[in-house]
């Protein structure tokens, strides 16, 4: 039986007054942004500043004309480039995510499964890294992946090669990068979920007979769907529009949709072309972000 | 409990925390290197302290540090108090119009790409100057508030989760014995959550500090953040002071976390050995 | 006049005696459900009053309506003669100690107690001496420095007791007060309650699901099942007199015995029960309607067993001894009757060698013709 909250009793005032200061604030900054990258979107491009023409236009003494240009949009899908970086960012992200769970999830469970002393060293050496910033992070790699970078030099001094591998400015560069830089977004729901489990539920099922792989495929894997799902669109979504890891490590052949993003704006001032591409981008991952959002509802509700 | 732990668990483990360190070691290690390209290792004369001087000497970082720091504490604090009116609203309140709004709003930023977010409060500011003539031009402000709406989601998700373990008993116990909601919630409720509230500053300090995407899009001439600075360097390829500047930041960050969880494990220890 | 002193007048049989907290038809419903169902209650000034029933019962729920904690759907209650139906928890003259204690981790033992005082802005001094006087009273007077986590379980309850008590509120409401404690100490702790609340005065309400708790700190016990009270009454009455099955069931151990009323007359009524496999004769008169169906219950302990067949055909019965739970101070049997119908007997252990009944031993079960109490429900 749910005890009804006591601030039920405050009605409107009191309960309002606290969320409406967030509410309000991201409201302003945070949705009502999004509704003018879809305005922009459906504007012309003016070499003014700001670089567009507005919507609404008076045209003569009473009459307001809209003027909505879909040109934008018929661009994004006419021009190849953009749909080739949508998906090429999706296929990326993909692939990431996969590495990501087949490297995180064994981790997550090893770390779940240790000493509690232990346990905690452990995500220390986890979280320490999401600390410590994520463009230093990544420039370390270009260090690594260069041509007289520490891996070449290594590999030629070991004799494995004569001549230094392109390994940096490659795909090859970045999915390492994304790889690296997402691990613990995954590996740390991951964890959450897998220390809830009851380990008591596998030696029930070794008991009744069940080989330990059996065991694990049939009881952890299931159970641990939830933590899958979480770290996944925790890695998946964002690495979709990630920008500064192809930026540095992708080289000119890296087409990944968020620097073109970058690319459209900053480069060629053209805004509306950019909105419409974000707001492409924003349609394909809400999906997800729902997705994502009733993974947690319900790993929440069955806390 | 069964400790067990398979070969294969445990070399992964190996495997993937030195994926996770190498890199980190590497930088480190590298910024003693005297050799201007950086990771040819000049044995003549390294290691050197040489490059850690010129950074501290270096303007251009240090002034963009100093915005970064301002940007990331004004940040804090405020992505603080917003934060823990969302996270109490909703882990309290089941109901209230607005509710679903409100989550979806404080979920989103968490995994929304930082290019859509950032361009969206550009258009913003740019769209409010045309309107009513603020904010006049971009610069800490604009950066600030950007900031703030994304690092306020990391702290609702903390503080709601915080709250959702909290025994309300406590908080009844304290109505009951004559004191108003405001006062219970000030007197009771914030002291005990006090560590999550540490948690969620630290979090959104750190995201403020590092980020470079949003800062790129809001900032304005003359308020470069260190990230911003440091990307463009990085963009050309190495530079030894960047492997200097990340040594610092490591250490420091190491020292921090370290330090907390000392001091927390020592905490819980007094308690378990007190009870 | 001390608290048990006013008790033991039995104001509750006194139709002009003014209740001192009074709950007036209240329901309350969550949806559909209704965890409180038309519940009406006078409690009387230095009474502890208990509502014992099993989980779910509403006894919690309503317990939290008297604190302030929920609102009633529908109904009203009175507290001193006062409407407080929509007054919150601060504002109310009535303490709560809450089953998980809830002490303010925070504070200290002293700042704990202290809270309620300070709220009310009672000055300094007065605070502290009040304190102190309290934490005297419940013994924990060297330990007012200490931080809750540096307690026993034993001691955080009389902190929370302490705490609640300090406040002199005109009702104390306590939820499931003894159910942390190990068997030991809940025996003590029992004592130490009744004595602690004839000092001051204070009226208890107690929830407990653990009847020997309720039988022995109530001054009255409300017997609840599904958001109803079933029967009020002293402990003594509830147990010897209950008016339903669920009661005879509830509190206590009991056999009842289905059966048909042979003859009804105002000084006695026989029953047959095929159950019984015989007939029961019982000394009182009860009001049945003619062909109904009634229920005769009698407590364990009231059942004699012999191996030698006693006189009489009424309240006689024969049987063989199913099993045997040996306690210490008494040994319960159960008896298995022909018709396949199980007694439940308990027998003191009055002599240290007596001559034991045995397992498939064919003894004679009987009962006085006061000992059955029927019950039409």
């Amino acid at each position: 039986m749910k005890r009804t909250s006591y601030w039920r009793r405050f009605g409107i005032t009191g309960r309002g007054l606290v969320v409406v200061l967030p509410y309000v604030w991201l409201l302003l900054f945070f949705v009502v942004p999004f509704v003018i990258v879809l305005k922009i979107s459906f504007s012309d491009i003016d070499l003014a500043i700001p670089p567009y023409k507005p919507l609404l236009e008076w045209v003569g003494e009473n009459s307001l004309a809209i003027k909505v240009n879909f040109n934008n949009y018929a661009f994004l899908f006419t021009d190849s480039l953009y749909l080739n970086a949508l998906l090429n960012s999706i296929k990326v992200a993909f692939i990431s995510t996969l590495f990501c769970l087949a490297i995180g999830y064994p981790m997550a469970y090893g770390i779940a499964r240790s000493k509690p002393s232990t346990r905690n060293v452990l995500l220390l050496l986890v979280i320490l890294p999401f600390w410590t910033s994520l463009l230093l992070r990544v420039y370390a790699w270009i260090g690594l992946l260069k041509a007289n970078g520490v891996i070449n030099n290594v590999l030629i001094w070991l004799g494995v090669i004569h001549e230094p591998l392109s390994l940096l400015y490659t795909p090859f560069a970045m999915y390492v990068g994304i790889v690296y830089s997402y691990l613990p977004f995954m590996i740390l729901p991951l964890y959450a979920n897998l220390e809830k489990m009851d380990w008591q539920l596998l030696e029930a099922a070794e008991d009744l007979g069940c080989r330990p792989w059996q065991a694990f495929y049939k009881i952890t894997v299931p159970l641990s769907r939830n933590g899958m799902l979480a770290g996944s669109m925790l890695v998946f979504i964002p690495a979709v529009g990630e920008f500064v890891i192809p930026a540095l490590l992708g080289g000119p052949n890296a087409l990944m949709i968020g620097r073109v993003l970058w690319d459209e704006f900053f480069s060629n001032r053209a805004w509306p072309v950019a909105s419409a591409v974000a707001i492409l981008l924003l349609i394909i991952l809400v999906p997800f972000m729902m997705w994502y959002q009733s993974v947690q509802a319900r790993e929440s509700a069955g806390r | 409990m069964n400790y067990r732990r398979s070969v294969f668990i445990i070399s992964c483990l190996a495997f993937g925390f030195a994926f996770l360190y190498i890199p980190i070691l590497s930088m480190v290690v590298f910024s003693f290197n005297a050799s201007k390209l950086v990771t040819v290792w000049d044995s003549a004369n390294s290691p050197t302290l040489k490059w850690y001087s010129s950074l501290l000497h270096n303007e251009e970082i240090l002034d963009a540090a100093w915005i970064s720091l301002k940007v990331a504490l004004i940040n804090a604090s405020g992505a603080v108090i917003l934060g823990t009116l969302a996270g109490f609203g909703l882990a309290r309140f089941s109901q209230f119009r607005g509710r679903f709004t409100l989550n979806a709003m404080t979920t989103a930023p968490l995994v929304m790409p930082e290019v859509i977010t950032g361009l969206s409060l550009l258009l913003l500011f740019v769209a409010l100057e045309q309107l009513i003539g603020w904010p006049a031009g971009r610069g800490i402000t604009t950066m600030t508030i950007g900031h703030m709406t994304f690092s306020m989601a990391y702290v609702t998700v903390v503080v709601q989760s915080r709250l959702a373990t909290f025994d309300t008993a406590l908080e009844e116990a304290a109505m009951d014995l004559g004191a108003r909601p405001l006062k219970v919630f000030f007197v009771i409720t914030l002291p005990i959550i006090f560590p999550a509230i540490f948690s969620g500053w630290l979090l959104a300090f750190i995201l403020s500090w590092d980020d470079l995407v949003i800062s790129s899009f809001t900032s304005g001439p003359g308020s470069s953040t260190l990230p911003m600075v440091v990307f463009s360097k990085v963009r050309l390829g190495v530079s030894p002071e960047i492997n200097v500047l990340a040594t610092i930041t490591i250490l420091v960050v190491t020292a921090m976390i370290v330090g907390v969880s000392v001091w927390v494990a020592r905490a819980a220890k007094a308690e378990a050995a007190a009870t | 006049m001390t608290t048990a002193g006013a008790v033991k007048a039995a104001p509750w049989r006194d139709p002009s005696a003014r209740p001192y907290v009074e709950v007036e038809r209240v329901t309350k419903s969550f949806g559909d459900f209704k965890a409180v169902d038309d519940v009406s209650l006078k409690i009387y000034k230095g009474e502890i009053f208990c509502l014992l029933g099993a989980s779910g019962c509403g006894k919690t729920t309503l317990l939290r309506i008297l604190g302030g904690f929920e609102t009633p759907s529908s109904g009203r209650i009175f507290i001193d003669g006062e409407d407080m139906t929509g007054v919150p928890p601060y504002e109310r003259p009535v303490n709560m100690m809450f089953q998980s204690y809830a002490l303010f981790p925070h504070m200290t033992v002293e700042q704990n107690v202290a809270f309620g005082l300070k709220q009310d802005r009672v000055p300094k001094g007065e605070i502290a001496e009040r304190v102190a006087t309290m934490l005297d009273l419940v013994k924990l007077g060297s330990f007012a420095r200490r931080k809750p986590h540096q307690l026993s379980g034993g001691q955080k309850q009389r902190v929370a007791l302490a705490r609640s008590l300090v406040k002199r509120p005109k009702l104390l409401l306590l939820d499931e007060p003894l159910g942390a404690l190990d068997k030991k100490l809940r025996e003590h702790t029992q004592f130490e309650l009744i004595s602690l609340q004839d000092q001051l005065g204070v009226t208890f309400v107690v929830v407990t699901h653990d009847q020997e708790e309720a039988m022995t700190l109530a001054s009255r016990i409300g017997v609840m099942n599904q958001g109803e009270i079933v029967q009020a009454g002293t402990p003594s009455e509830i147990y010897e007199f209950p008016s339903s099955k669920f009661v005879a069931d509830f509190v206590g151990s009991v056999n009842i015995f289905e059966g048909k009323l042979l003859e009804d007359e105002p000084e006695y009524v026989r029953i047959a029960s095929e159950e019984l496999g015989g007939t029961l004769y019982v000394s009182h008169g009860i009001s049945a309607a003619p062909e109904a169906t009634v229920w005769a219950a009698v407590r364990p302990e009231k059942v004699f067993m012999s191996t030698a067949q006693p006189e009489g055909t009424d309240n006689v019965v024969r049987g063989a001894v199913q099993d045997i739970a040996y306690l210490g101070d008494l040994s319960i049997y159960l008896v298995k009757l022909p018709t396949g119908k199980v007694v439940r007997v308990t027998q003191p252990n009055t002599s240290r060698h007596a001559e034991a009944i045995t397992w498939d031993q064919q003894v004679y079960l009987t009962w006085d013709s006061t000992s059955p109490v029927v019950v039409t429900r």
